[in-house]
């Protein structure tokens, strides 16, 4: 347990502390470089790149977009719903949103 | 004269001079430089390697802005594991492991795992699963891949069907073993595949095929057919490909993918054929001498992760495990070490992500 925690101290975005999985996602859904990865979330956010890891940006902003925060809000979109506002966020489809959407009738 | 502390690759303390340092870390990157064919570290980047090594304090961190994504393998294990897969026995469910990396833990993703961790196990319990990732996509906000190690070594006697290489080239039957092993891929091919379409249909963000190549070239080979089948099947799917070693061992020794050999190929030759297969993310493995330094095993691992960033055309998560990249081989690597390969990693070879 003690060397990833150590990985994301040292090096990490902190996840949805701060604006981590938003980055990942678009490494992963747009094959986008670090560089390219921040600055394109930094601009859908309108925040700068070094926003990206700063929790006390991060933590209000995500809140008032409904993408989800870290700590256990009532009433706050979580899960999925969270998600479905990250999809409209970042321009991409999420799999599993896909998939609930197709489930409703 | 002042001597600084640092590690041996199995994690010892020792104390050496910035003479010794320097000494470690051109050896190492020499040593890389010469078995990949590629530019070794220059000497201002040395000096920030001495530079981060040397730091007095305990922990070290990369400078504000230059954070990266940490992606996970292991899943869940790493809670309610056993020792075997360093886990500290939590008895905790996959979906509480999850949110507890995502929540607790801070990470930019997380993966849903088997218990064993391999593919192949996974077939008999598929919809169980399927149900554990629809719960764990319902409740996650990051990205939530499904993991697990292509391990074709479960598709050889006793474990499994095919003739055991090793002992058909202990009798000198050379071309057996490859075909044997050349069956034991298209089934392990045919077996990634169909766990994750099943795997796709609950939601699943997408894969991370960790410790790709562990059972040699048969084992890349099976996994680079994999992502390119599942590429153009799911064209949005999240494809991370981790590898098992820094090189690729040619236990085959004639398997090719895109005209290329994969036997013998080193982190900056996999990474472009990771991408034309179609994954989105590699990770590049450097594994550590534990009869060395950590000055000497992370210039070295530096060195060739810092080629293959450079040579990749889709972003680099370097492994940073126990025993690779820089970190010692031990099963709970100290936190000094790891935070100081970590930092290099990121400022130095320039990675997207670990």
């Amino acid at each position: 347990m003690g060397m990833p925690i150590t990985h994301i101290m040292t090096s990490g975005m902190s996840g949805i502390r701060a604006a981590g999985d938003l980055v990942a996602r678009m490494q992963f859904a747009r094959n986008m470089r670090l560089k390219d990865a921040k600055e394109y979330v930094a601009k859908k956010l309108g925040v700068s790149t070094m926003d990206l890891s700063d929790e006390y940006v991060m933590r209000e902003l995500r809140e008032e977009l409904g993408i989800g925060v870290v700590t256990s809000v009532a009433g706050s979109p979580k899960g999925i719903a969270a998600k479905m506002n990250i999809e409209k966020l970042l321009d991409i489809k999420i799999n599993c949103c896909e998939k609930f959407r197709g489930k409703l009738k | 004269m002042t001597e600084y502390a640092l590690r041996m690759g199995d994690g010892k303390r020792i104390f050496l001079t910035r003479e010794q340092i320097r000494a470690d870390l051109e050896a190492g990157t020499a040593d890389a430089a010469d078995l990949g064919s590629i530019p070794a570290l220059t000497g201002n980047e040395l000096d920030k390697l001495a530079e981060i090594l040397m730091m007095p304090a305990r922990m070290v961190g990369v400078e504000p802005g230059k954070e990266v994504p940490v992606t996970h393998d292991i899943g869940t294990i790493r809670l309610d594991g056993d020792q075997g897969n360093s886990g500290v026995g939590i008895p905790t469910s996959r979906l509480a492991g999850c949110m507890i990396h995502e929540r607790a833990m801070g990470a930019d993703t997380m993966e849903l795992g088997h218990i064993d961790y391999s593919f192949k196990p996974v077939k008999p319990v598929i919809a169980q699963e399927q149900q554990a990732m629809e719960v764990c996509q319902q409740n996650m906000i990051v990205p939530l891949f499904y993991g697990a190690m292509p391990n074709m070594g479960l598709y050889y006697t006793p474990d499994g069907p095919f003739e055991n290489p090793g002992d058909l080239m202990k009798a000198f039957k050379i071309a057996e073993a490859q075909a044997s092993m050349e069956h034991a891929a298209d089934h392990l091919t045919r077996d990634m595949i169909w766990i994750m379409q099943k795997l796709m249909f609950a939601g699943a963000d997408g894969v991370n095929f960790d410790t790709t190549g562990a059972a040699g070239d048969g084992d890349m080979f099976a996994t680079l057919r994999a992502v390119e089948s599942l590429r153009k099947q799911y064209p949005d799917m999240y494809i991370e490909v981790g590898m098992a070693g820094e090189l690729v061992l040619g236990m085959h020794g004639e398997l090719q993918y895109d005209n290329t050999t994969l036997a013998g190929l080193w982190p900056h030759q996999q990474a472009p054929l990771v991408a034309k297969a179609g994954a989105n993310v590699f990770g590049p493995v450097v594994n550590t001498n534990t009869s060395k330094s950590s000055a000497w095993n992370l210039a070295r691992a530096v060195t060739f992760v810092k080629a293959a960033v450079k040579a990749s055309p889709i972003p680099c998560h370097v492994n940073m495990g126990m025993g690779v990249g820089g970190i010692p081989m031990f099963e709970t690597p100290t936190i000094d070490a790891v935070s100081r390969a970590s930092k290099a990693m990121v400022e130095i070879a320039g990675v997207d992500g670990i």
